[in-house]
Order: C-alpha cells, then structure tokens, then sequence
C-alpha cells in the first residue's frame, strides 16, 4: 500500500518508492533513482509524476525540476518504445560511431532526440556510454550493444520490432 | 575569535580568524571584484572574480571562500589576476546581449563597472549571441535571461533569505537558466511565473540587469533620477528606503523604490510595498484641491484661502459655542511624530478637546505602563538581528512586518539563534523556529498566565500540553531573550506577559504595531485619556502642566474615545469632527447618518468613504512628500524626506497650523517658532549653495537655526524633545539618516492602571493590502489580482543537508 | 556481452576473477572471497590502513592520489557517522574498466567497500554506479542481497559484532557527477555540482559526515592487497606507484579490450604488442592516453612508462587507464572538436570559465571545422583553453582545457593547413551532426 493517496504509479512501483525513501539518512537522496524508475514505467518524467516524488521526498516541485533537468538521462516528454542510444564520442567515432548514428537515423527515420511516428523506437546521440573497448557501441533502453556494424544494427532493430528485445522494467 | 596577521598587498592588516579574505580585505578598503558573492548568503565560487595569489598556493584561489590565517600573504591586482578578470569578463560578454543603452541597470551595473576597469571590451567571437524573449514572471518581476550571468544571488536571495524558495536553476553547463517555480506547463497563459512573496530582493540582489522591476522597467535612466532616503510609508517595521525621484510638470514624481543604500535598520531588506506600492501618489484620484461641500450636496473646488477660512471661523465659532468638549479629533497612522504631536497639541490647547484618537493597532498604553520605571528593555529592530534567542508571542512578522521576518531568518541562519514561538496559527516563521506551541483559539490569555506560573491554564492555552511545559521550561531559561509580541496581546494579558519578561535576566520587548507611525501616533498622545509620552491627562506632569496653563479651558479629564467620539454624533453631541489622514468610517463601519449633524473636516489624499462624508477635503501631502520623523513599532526613531511633490496638496502640518491661525491662535504658543539665534544661511555667499546646506545642518544640528517659520516640523521636535519623556534625540543622529532606538515608558510615578477600553484594531493587512492606502496602488491591485489566479501554496518544509 | 581479452604480458590481480563466474557469491568464496575481511575485522583498523599504505596503490579514478594516505585522514572521533562510497560513475571517455569489475567480480567491490568501512570506522557504504549502468546496478544488486543473505552485510557481520550495511543506487547521466564532491551532491538528491572545498570528504563528506571516496578498482583491490600483503603487492609495480592497474585500450587498435598491466609498464608495447599494434596496418598518429582529458602524445612520445609519474613527466597524464589510439586518418581538428563537444556538454554551468569556455571553443572549433575559421581562430582557441585553465571551480574545467591544448600547441600546424584548405584525414563527421550534438 502506498503512503500516497492516488499515487499515479503502479502499485509495486509506489511499494517500491515508499521503502526507498526510508533507507537513506537523508529521505532527499532517493530523488535521483525515483525520477529513473519513475520514468522507466511512465517513459518520460511528467508533471504529475513531478508532483508526486516531490510530495513523498517532501521537497518542492521546483526542487524536483531543477534537479531533473540536470541530468541527461532524464526527460520530460516520451520517447519510444526503445530508444537507441548511439555513442559518438571518442573511441566509438574512431570506430564508425558516427556512421552507426546515421544508418539508425536513415533506417529510422528520425534524428537526434527524435521518435518514430508508430512509438516503437526513438533515437539519441550520446556521450561516451562506458564501452569504449566494444566500440561503436549503443544502448536500447539500459542493453548495450557493441561492435556494431550497419547490418548487426538491423538485425538488432528487427529482434526489437519481433518483440524479443528486452523493455525497459 | 582571535585575530590574526596577514598582509594584503603589502599592507599588514589583522581581522578576527575566520573571516573572509574578501570581507576582510574590504574592511581595509581593498576591494575585490565580486558577482556571486553577496555577504550573509551562502558562498558560491562560481563567479571566478574574486580570485587573488596568495603565496605557497599553485593556483589562484577565491577570496569569497578562503579564511584569513595567520601569516597569509595575499596579492589582489598583480597583471595575472587582471589577466584572469579580464578573461573572465570576456566569457561573459561573449553571450551578453549588450544593450546598456536601453537596460534598466545601465549606470549601476555590476558587469559594466567590471569591463570598465578590467578592460575586456574586445570580443573574438563570430558566432551569434543566443537571444531568448523577455519573460514576466509577475507584475513586478521581469526577466531577461541572455542579461543573466548566473551568479545565482537571486537564487539564494529567494531561498535563504526570504525562505521562499521561488526560484532555481535549471539545465546545466551553458544551457543553465535560472528558472521560477511555476513553469510554463503549468500555468493558466503558458508562460512561467513566480508564485512567490514577490518581495523584489531577487531584484536589488542581480548585479546585472537581468531581473528588472515591473514599476520602473525602461522609465529612466538611474543617473536622471534624485535619490532620495527616506521611511517606507507601509507598516510598523519603518524600513529605510531610498526613493527615486524625477521631474514632471507638476511636481516631482517617484519611480523608483529600493534599497541601495543598506544602512537601514533592515539591512538589505525591503519587502514589496516598500518596493513598489509608492504609486498611489500617482493614482488619478488624487485630490489636488480643496474642496467644499454646498448646499446641495456637491463637492466644489475652492481656494486655499477660502478653505482655511471657513475651516478656521468655523471650528472657533462651534469651539466658542459649544464647547472644546464638542468637537472630536481623529489622526493617522502615518503622520509624522511633528504632525501628529502638533494635532493633539491644536486640540487640547486650541480647540481644548481630549475627544481625540487614533486607529490603534496595538496597545502602546498598557505596554508603556508595563515597562514603567525600567530601563533598556525595549528592543530596536536592530536587536532581532543580533539577539541570542527571541520568543514570538501572537503575530505574524512574515506578512504583518517582513522586516522584522527577514531578520529573524538572518539572525537564524547566520548567528544560530534560537526562536521560540507561541501562535494561534501554523506562521510560517515556524520553519525557523526551534520551538513552536500552536495555541488554542484565543488562547493567549492562558498562555500569559501558564507562562506566569498557573498550571491551570495549560488547557486552555494549548492542546499540547507537554509541549507547551517543555516550551515553557526553554523559554524561562533563556538570557537576554528578544519578546516581540503581536497586537493580540493588550491591557492586562500584556502586562502579564510583560511581567513575566522581566523576570528573565536581559530580556527585552517589542510589540508590533501596524502602519508606519502607530507607535508614534500613540507617542505622540493621539488618545484621549494620554498626554505625549503616556502622561496621564489629568495628573500633574511637566508637561500636563506646561499645556494646561496653554490652554483655554484647560481639560483636566479624559475625553472621548474613538467610539465614543462617533456615538456622540450620533447622539447629536459632536459638533465638529477633525480627521487628519485617517479612515475611521470604513475601519469601524460608522453609519453615515450618524456624522449628519456634525461639522466634518477631513484632509486626505483621496475621496475615502470618510471623506465622502466631509463639509471641508483638504487635499494632502502624504510620508513621501514630507519631511519630520517617524517611529517604528520598536520605538526606533527616523527622518522622513521630502521625496515626491504635487502641485495642489499641503502636509498635515502646514494645514494644522493655517487652521490654527486662522482661528485667531497665538501662533508662537503653538509652534515654537523664531526663538533660535539669527544665524546666516549663506544667503550672503550667493552660489555656494553646497556650503549653506552644510552650514544648515550644523546650525540645526547645534538648534541654533532661526526657525523663521511656523511650518517648520523641526521647531516643534524642539519641544517634542523638552517634554516628551523617552525622546531625548540626538539631531545630528537624526538629521544625518540614521535611526535611533527610544523607549518612551510611562512616567513610572504617573502609571495609574485603570480600565481602559480595548479599541485594538488590527489593520489584517496581507503581504499585498496596506489599509486605505494600499487601496491607491495600482501595483499592490496588480499584485492582488496576481495572486488571485493562484491557489494560494503550501511551502514545504525544505530539508537541508547538513543539519 | 563485452568480449574477455588476455595477454601473456598481463598480470592478473584485480582481474584474477574475470571470466570465472565469481559474480555468484559461492564461487566469490571459493575463490578466497570474503577472507580479507575478515583478517581485517580480525587485525583491526591500523593494520588496514599499514597494509594499503605500503601497497602504493594509488586512486585509479584519475588523480593517483595514495588511498592508504586518504583513508587515514579521516578523523578516528566524529559526531557525524561516517561514510564509505564508491564512485562508479565511470564516465571519462575512453575508460570501461570499472564496467568490467562490476559485470565479472562484483563482490571484490563489496569486500573492498567493508575493508575501507572497517579502516575508518564507518558503518555504510554506497555504492554510486553511473545511470547508464543499470544491467551492471542489477547485478551488485544481487551480489549485496546475497552477500546480506549469508550474513556477511548487515548486523554482527560474520558473528563478529561488526555491523556494516551497503546501499547501492545509480545516477542519471552526468559526467560531472564522477567528480567526488558532485556525486555526494547527486547522492543527497540534488543537482551534480560539486562543493567548495575545503572541507574535504575526508573531514565533511556525504550528510557532513566524514567521507572516504574511491573509485571502484581502486576499493576492489583492497581485497587482494589484504591477501597479498602490502609490499608483494607494491613490488608489482614501479617506486611510489605500486600494483597493476586495468588499462582499457580503444581505438584504431587490432585488439581493442581492458588489460591488467603492472604500473610502469611501456606504453608502446601496450599498443603494439598487448593490442595488436594499430588497426589494419596503419601508421599511428597520437595516443590520447589517460581518457579524454590527458594531453595527447604524439606517435614518437610513446616510450613512456604507465605510471602517475612517468606521464606526469611527459607533460601528460595516467589518469583513468584509457588509452584511446588514433592513426594516421584521424583529423585532429575533428578530434578536438569532438572531445571539447563532450566537455561543453557536460560542464555543470556553476562556474564561469568552465560554462561559457567550452561553450565558446566548441563554437569556435565547429565553425573552423565548418571551413569558416581563420588562423586567428587558433589563437583564440589556445588563449581561451590557457584562461580557463587552473581557473575554474573543479578540475573539469582543466579537463576541458588541458587536452584542448594538447591539440592546437602539436598539432598547430595541422589546424592552420585546415584552415588553409589542406584538410588532413577524412572527416568522419559532418559539420549538421557536430553541431546536432548540442543535445
Ligand atoms: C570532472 C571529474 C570527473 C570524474 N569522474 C570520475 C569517475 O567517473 N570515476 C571516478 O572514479 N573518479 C572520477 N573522478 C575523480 C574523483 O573526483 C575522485 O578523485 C575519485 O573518485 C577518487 O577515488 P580514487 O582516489 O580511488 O581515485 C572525476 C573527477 C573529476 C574532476
Ligand atoms: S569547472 Fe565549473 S562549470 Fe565546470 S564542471 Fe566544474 S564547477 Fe561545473
Ligand atoms: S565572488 Fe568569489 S567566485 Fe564569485
């Protein structure tokens, strides 16, 4: 049971964030993951997931706005079903990052920041991801997927639209 | 702390350990540029300004954050730190839009300032500056991002200092923006906005132009203005503000308010009345003539002259008549100490009535008494910045007097101190509040007593019974503890809490009062029963004395109160009624049948719903448009400046005594006038006028001018300051701007406690009304109207890190 | 899956468990996991603290800073609790090798944060992953639950009396958050700006209590130096930079992976032995050495030794272990851009040097790499990056500058022929997508 009347979140997602603000010393350090997880089941932080965390972190929605919009993982409108995420920075550009961003943008359709019409797969160019050994490298949701190809990318995208990629929770 | 020894520039200087380079320095008159820095307020190092060598340390450091130590050896303008400035500036100016010559802060911009002396004019830059659109966040708060030099004053302003929390910051890196708390999204227009107290500090703290005031956005150019420090007119906290002032075709108009020169008792505070609302003097309902009521009802303009005659013959015939004891005399909150003295003083020697009141807003009598015979036990507004701990009985400093909030918080957040408060309602000083009991409805008078010792109260005070005990154990064992106490306190319940007070080594009091001079209306013997300085009438004071061989049919008795004065004219007892710069008819709800048989003369700025009722409107000057001095809830003490002029309108004073004269008065028995020494006012020495003006101030400063006329609000402090007990000023204290702390107490030998009628009516002013005259400023409807749209927010309580 | 490699040349420590399945705590423990601390309950904090002092490790986060000297700076009383925290925000670009530590030996980190908790004295620890890590979250997530499950998390840990709890959570994308003092920020819930210091983690950290921050090899090695002991571990290594280190080589490599070589080991022999040598032949250009940051070498400044020293005094330095290698193709005003692109975007904004410098070399380097530049561009991109330089709030801005002047100080020559119109390499990225990347 929620702590939280009319909590907008499902109830093992409210469960969850009822503990999550009773672990830390400080009830303020659950913000960050809580705008994650709360994204992962909305697909974007709306205003009245805003209004919520700040009610159970007890700080105020301005708080919560200003520390969302730090991070870059953290968005306020939806992407796609599966948002690719394609690094460019330094070891993965060396390795074709680059020519990766634009087959997923031609095969897409879309560009940078930008989601399919049918909601199945949104695109972002990012910063160095943490596989820079596995260059290029991308993630789909939280997966990595690494020394990529053109034609490893569409296969990828066609087990995504099969359904047997991994969603998001 | 101890001191310590540290050269700067090669200057040996010392300061207590701890202090800032940067404060440190500036009290040795070296400066260091600075744009996040702002003393009080959290420290940044964002700016990158402020940066200096200081040997042994590889990099420079900041001087905002680095405490002085022993031995230190700091260099603060070598060739690379201007490098580093300069450097600086230029990052800075690469996205500045550069539009001095329309900007608000040009003239009195930090940034400017800064390029000018750092030389960083030359640009490198091709690409285009980003350019975002103006956003009006409120009526009053603009603002112009690409300005922004994210030094986050504004920030910290709102948050730390007003504990409001309105603003933030968004994005990061060079996307970063400061950003109000309602955002677009959410907004009724689609356009963000500040749901906020709207007090303008984030204004007066931005060194650049980025957040500007909705008053005096592109009106004028800082340096076309007179600036001109005087008194806000609004509530009880009397916070310096300085005015600015310009030109017109009739007079002189104010533009501007705020609070650049921060040596007020409110520090680096003003709040949003002082700020903005001077604007009812602009309001077009001003009556700038006198106007008099004919036979068939209408209102006409008429002369001065004729005015004052009629006025004059009248109230002498009605005197002569039927007796001083007819007439009534009603005063204002807001005239100066000089006004208001010089009306009570018109009415028991000249009209020789005691029928005369005032608003009250707090009982200044009972509190008086209560403090007979003591001394240093009333606190300046200076004192809530500095006191060890302070106990809130009743009130609500936030929005009844944010002055005194602002220092509080101050005093919390700076010094520690711990603040006690016992309150029907939740006030949102709670949030600083170590202790905090919520009292039952009216349970004040239980608490007076529980705090006296009567177990028996605690039921009856508070539901809380443990906390109330445990509340009242902390409060007892507190030194030198600061008691301000709201206006629900009054006659015996504040005598006892007084009592109790006194029993605690070093406590001192304050008790809060409304308007901007109803401490010195009750001073100022604006009461029936009371003589300046809580002289009895009746007994057998100096001044008592001095008055009654004054007056004409010397009136030894208490006369008429507020209500008493209205029933009698009802009755048809009240043959006349005099009302100076006050709206008794809308406050008390006077039925305008009962004033039909009565003489009325009201001077007033607008048509208010008791001047509607007037024979005789004499068109008035109000607090901005004239000089004297006011007193503060406190009892701090400080000059009003003629700041704005109308043509057309008079001061109280010079109305009073016009009248006076006009009624065949001994003028020099009233006013004091022609008694100095002759002195030369430099009149001879032609052009030199800056040397005459000096020369006058030291000749009033030494009360030797020659008071050459009787409209001279100086001539009466000399005898405000001959009889009133507790107004020993020092002038040239006062005549150079700087507040001083009085405690008028009842003469102890005089203190009679007799029942007196509670007449304490508290204006229940919001952040956003300031009585009648609030009613005048299109600003302070704005800002009504602006809060309106919002439900009003529930502010939670913010958690901070390390506590 | 990231590929396993291995080279003759590598000695395993640190990455002894790689590839063995130690993820599960059974055989964590078979492979003498969860024996170190218990020695260390056992010998108490002193003996920690000597142990990793005479091991030399020093911080595999980028400073190098000696960890047995941070972990006896903090004060033995303190009113405040104190803290442990793992920073595995692993961010610089080029660096993957905490990504491997927590996918192949999770619980090296969880005995490594109990052996700094007992050092100091605290009783919990965090362990602070980057957000985009969530699968490797899931499993220090399991590892901590298990680790709770049997006893070893917890209270009276392993029937000692000794309490010590972990709590394990991720950020949300900031490369700023890496940075120590931002991350106890991020931590608290706020934005990832870092604080003034003084005062340092060490004396007011996380909630102003005492704070030991390391980053996630540096605390797993803590269990083996224990094992091992202090001086065996240190003679791996060179004088004053004891032990081996994770080296994530990327790149124009032929054999691209994340190598565990002994401190001091010959960077040219790292590339064109341990990797491969440069990819399909080529010739290399220069090495960017220590992730994104350090200043670049260039291909004859290679015969350097991996140690905070020796790079030190090739005027670069060890930082992070990445080393990223680039051949001949590269265009290094294209590198330059891209890797100021990256700082620009992810400077936090609080302090000006930083905001508005990288904002105005990457403007200025995308309009030169556009073809619009001329050579005073250079100047400005050189006088800038020395501006900001040792000016700015934390070392980001360093960051930013240092590498930055790496580039146009050697290869200035190839920016002006740029310029000129003589553009070397091919560019791989046109001038829409970089100026796209202000996302
Ligand atoms: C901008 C910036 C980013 C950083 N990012 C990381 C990081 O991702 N991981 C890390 O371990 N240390 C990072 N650091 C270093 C940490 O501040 C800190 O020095 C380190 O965690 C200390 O651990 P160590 O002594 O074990 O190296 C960063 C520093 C800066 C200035
Ligand atoms: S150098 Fe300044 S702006 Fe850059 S990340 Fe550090 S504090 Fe933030
Ligand atoms: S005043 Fe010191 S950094 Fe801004």
């Amino acid at each position: 049971m929620s702590t939280v009347a009319n909590s907008i979140f499902s109830p093992e997602l409210a469960a969850r964030f009822d503990h999550l603000v009773t672990i830390y010393p400080l009830r303020r350090s659950a913000l960050v993951p809580m705008l994650l997880y709360a994204q992962d089941e909305l697909g974007y932080v709306s205003d009245a997931a805003v209004a919520e965390i700040a009610e159970r972190i007890e700080i105020l929605e301005l708080d919560v706005r200003n520390v969302l919009s730090y991070y870059s993982m953290l968005r306020t409108k939806p992407a796609g079903k599966y948002n690719v995420q394609v690094c460019t920075n330094i070891s993965c550009m060396l390795r074709g990052g680059y020519e990766i961003l634009d087959h997923c943008k031609k095969t897409l359709g879309v560009g940078h920041k930008e989601t399919a019409p049918d909601g199945v797969f949104s695109l972002e160019e990012v910063e160095c991801i943490g596989a820079c050994c596995w260059a290029p490298a991308m993630q789909i949701n939280y997966d990595f997927h690494d020394d990529l190809t053109p034609e490893k990318v569409d296969v990828l995208f066609q087990m995504y639209r099969d359904g047997q990629g991994k969603d998001v929770k | 702390m101890a001191d310590v020894n540290f050269i700067v520039d090669g200057k040996q200087l010392t300061a207590p350990a701890g202090t800032l380079l940067i404060e440190a320095c500036k009290s040795a008159g070296i400066e260091i540029p600075a744009f996040c820095y702002y003393p009080g307020l959290s420290l940044q190092a964002a700016c990158r300004m402020c940066v200096v060598r200081i040997e042994k340390m590889p990099k420079l450091q900041t001087a905002c954050t680095t405490p002085v130590a022993e031995g230190m050896v700091v260099q603060t303008e070598t060739p690379e730190i201007a490098q580093a400035r300069k450097a600086t500036l230029q990052l800075l100016l690469g996205n500045h839009p550069l539009d001095c010559p329309v900007c608000d802060a040009g003239g009195e911009c930090e940034l400017q300032d800064m390029t000018f002396k750092y030389g960083a004019a030359d640009s490198f830059y091709a690409e285009p500056k980003n350019h975002r659109e103006e956003q009006k966040w409120s009526p009053v708060v603009y603002f112009d991002r690409p300005r922004c030099i994210l030094c986050y004053r504004c920030v910290r302003m709102c948050g730390e200092g007003m504990d409001v929390f309105a603003l933030g910051i968004q994005n990061r890196g060079s996307s970063s923006v400061i950003a109000p708390n309602v955002p677009a999204q959410m907004s009724p227009d689609d356009l963000p906005h500040v749901d906020c107290e709207q007090c303008g500090m984030c204004i007066d703290a931005c060194p650049v132009g980025a957040l500007t005031s909705g008053t005096y956005r592109y009106k004028t150019r800082p340096w076309e203005m007179n600036h001109v420090a005087t008194v806000c007119t609004h509530c009880g906290d009397g916070c310096k503000t300085t005015l600015g002032v310009r030109s017109t075709s009739d007079g002189s108009e104010i533009v501007r308010g705020d609070n650049r020169d921060k040596s007020g008792i409110n520090g680096d505070f003003l709040c949003n009345k002082g700020r903005y609302a001077f604007d009812f003097a602009n309001h077009e309902g001003r009556i700038t003539q006198p106007l008099v009521r004919q036979t068939n009802g209408e209102f006409k303009s008429v002369s001065w002259e004729v005015a004052l005659d009629l006025v004059g013959k009248k109230f002498r015939e009605l005197r002569d008549t039927r007796g001083g004891k007819s007439i009534g005399v009603i005063g204002g909150n807001r005239l100066t100490n000089e006004e208001a003295y010089l009306l009570q003083k018109f009415a028991r020697t000249v009209l020789g009535t005691n029928n005369i009141d005032h608003h009250r807003t707090a009982d200044y009598v009972s509190f008086a008494q209560a403090l007979a015979g003591q001394t240093n036990r009333t606190a300046s507004l200076r004192d809530t910045l500095t006191a060890p701990s302070v106990l809130i009985v009743g009130g609500d400093p936030t929005i009844q007097a944010p002055g005194t909030a602002w220092n509080l918080r101050t005093n919390v957040r700076l010094n520690r101190a711990k603040l006690y408060i016992a309150n029907s309602e939740p006030i949102k000083l709670r949030r600083q509040a170590k202790a905090f009991v919520q009292l039952s409805p009216f349970g004040y008078s239980a608490l007076t007593s529980y705090l006296a010792g009567d177990d028996a109260s605690a039921s009856s005070a508070a539901s809380d019974a443990t906390g109330l005990s445990a509340f009242r154990d902390v409060v007892k064992s507190e030194e030198n503890l600061l008691i301000l106490i709201g206006s629900e306190l009054r006659g015996a319940d504040l005598r006892k809490l007084i009592a109790f007070g006194l029993t605690l080594p070093g406590a001192k009091f304050a008790l809060l009062s409304d308007y901007a001079n109803s401490r010195g209306a009750a001073d100022m013997g604006l009461l029936p029963d009371m003589l300046p300085g809580y002289n009895p009438v009746g007994s057998s004071s100096p001044l008592a004395t001095e008055y009654t061989a004054n007056t004409t049919s010397g009136s030894l008795a208490p006369g008429l109160d507020m209500l008493e004065i209205f029933d009698a004219a009802g009755k048809g007892d009240l043959s006349a009624l005099y009302v100076v710069n006050s709206n008794p008819v809308a406050r008390y709800g006077v039925d305008a049948a009962a004033l039909k048989n009565t003489f009325v003369v009201v001077q007033e700025m607008f048509l208010t719903e008791t001047a509607a009722l007037a024979d005789v409107i004499l068109p008035a000057a109000n607090l901005y448009e004239k000089a004297g001095s006011v007193t503060n809830s406190y009892g701090d003490l400080q000059q009003v400046k003629k700041a704005g002029d109308r043509a057309g309108v008079r001061t109280d004073f010079e109305m009073i005594v016009r009248i006076a004269d006009k009624m065949g008065t001994n003028m020099r028995a009233l006013v004091p006038f022609g008694k100095g020494l002759r002195a030369d006012m430099g009149q001879t020495r032609g052009a030199q006028s800056g040397e005459a003006d000096r020369h006058s101030i030291w000749l009033t400063a030494q009360n030797l001018e020659p008071r050459l006329s009787p409209f001279d609000p100086l001539a009466i402090l000399d005898e405000i300051q001959r009889l009133v007990p507790g107004y020993n000023i020092l002038r040239l204290q006062l005549l150079s701007g700087n507040d001083q702390h009085l405690s008028p107490a009842a003469p102890a030998e005089l203190v009679q406690i007799t029942t007196r009628r509670d007449l304490v009516l508290p204006a229940n002013d919001s952040l956003f009304t300031s009585g009648t005259l609030g009613r005048y400023s299109t600003m302070l409807s704005d800002l009504q109207h602006n809060e309106s749209l919002r439900p009003s927010s529930l502010l939670t309580q913010i958690q901070t890190a390390a506590d | 899956m990231p590929a396993l490699v291995s080279h003759p040349d590598e000695v395993k420590v640190i990455s002894r468990r790689f590839g063995m399945g130690a993820a599960d705590i059974e055989k964590y423990i078979e492979l003498d996991g969860y024996k170190a601390v218990q020695q260390a309950i056992a010998n108490g904090p002193a003996w920690i603290i000597d142990t990793m002092k005479a091991s030399g490790l020093r911080g595999r986060g980028g400073a190098g800073f000696p960890t047995g000297m941070k972990w006896s700076f903090v004060p033995k009383v303190s009113e405040k609790p104190k803290y442990v925290l793992v920073n595995g925000d692993e961010s610089e670009p080029g660096t993957c090798k905490d990504h491997v530590i927590f996918l192949h030996d999770p619980h090296a980190v969880i005995e490594g944060t109990m052996i700094a908790g007992l050092a100091i004295g605290s009783k919990l620890g965090f362990i602070y992953l980057r957000g985009e890590y969530r699968y490797l979250l899931k499993i220090v997530e399991k590892a901590v639950a298990d680790a709770y499950a049997k006893g070893f998390l917890g209270k009276n840990i392993f029937g000692t009396g000794v309490d010590f709890d972990i709590i394990t959570q991720t950020g949300a994308g900031a490369y700023e958050v890496g940075e120590e003092s931002a991350l106890m920020e991020s931590l608290e819930g706020k934005r990832g700006v870092p604080r003034i210091k003084p005062p340092f983690p060490a004396v007011v950290g996380l909630y102003g209590g005492p704070t030991v921050i390391n980053n996630a090899e540096t605390i797993a090695n803590a269990p083996h130096i224990l094992l091992m002991g202090g001086e065996a571990y240190a003679k791996l290594g060179t004088e004053r930079n004891g032990g081996t280190r994770l080296f994530g080589i990327s790149g124009h490599v032929e054999r691209p992976g994340v190598y565990e070589l002994p401190m001091g080991y010959s960077l040219r022999k790292a590339i064109y032995e341990v990797a491969g040598g440069i990819k399909d032949g080529k010739k290399l250009k220069a090495v960017v050495p220590g992730g994104a940051s350090c200043p670049v070498l260039t291909a004859d400044e290679i015969d350097v030794g991996l140690d905070f020293d020796q790079m030190g005094k090739a005027g670069t330095m060890l930082g992070s272990g990445g080393i990223v290698v680039l051949d001949e193709t590269v265009s290094i005003v294209e590198f330059a851009l891209r890797t100021i692109a990256f700082y620009q975007h992810e400077s936090c904004g609080w302090c000006i040097p930083c905001r508005e410098g990288t904002d105005w070399i990457k403007k200025t380097l995308t309009r030169v790499y556009n073809g619009g530049g001329s050579r005073k561009d250079v100047d400005n991109v050189q006088y800038l990056a020395e501006n900001m330089m040792g000016r700015t709030f934390c070392p980001l801005g360093d960051a930013a500058a240092m590498p930055t002047l790496g580039f146009v100080k050697k290869f200035r020559k190839e920016f002006e022929e740029y310029i000129d119109g003589n553009r070397a390499g091919t560019p791989l990225i046109t001038v829409e997508q970089l100026v796209g990347a202000g996302h």
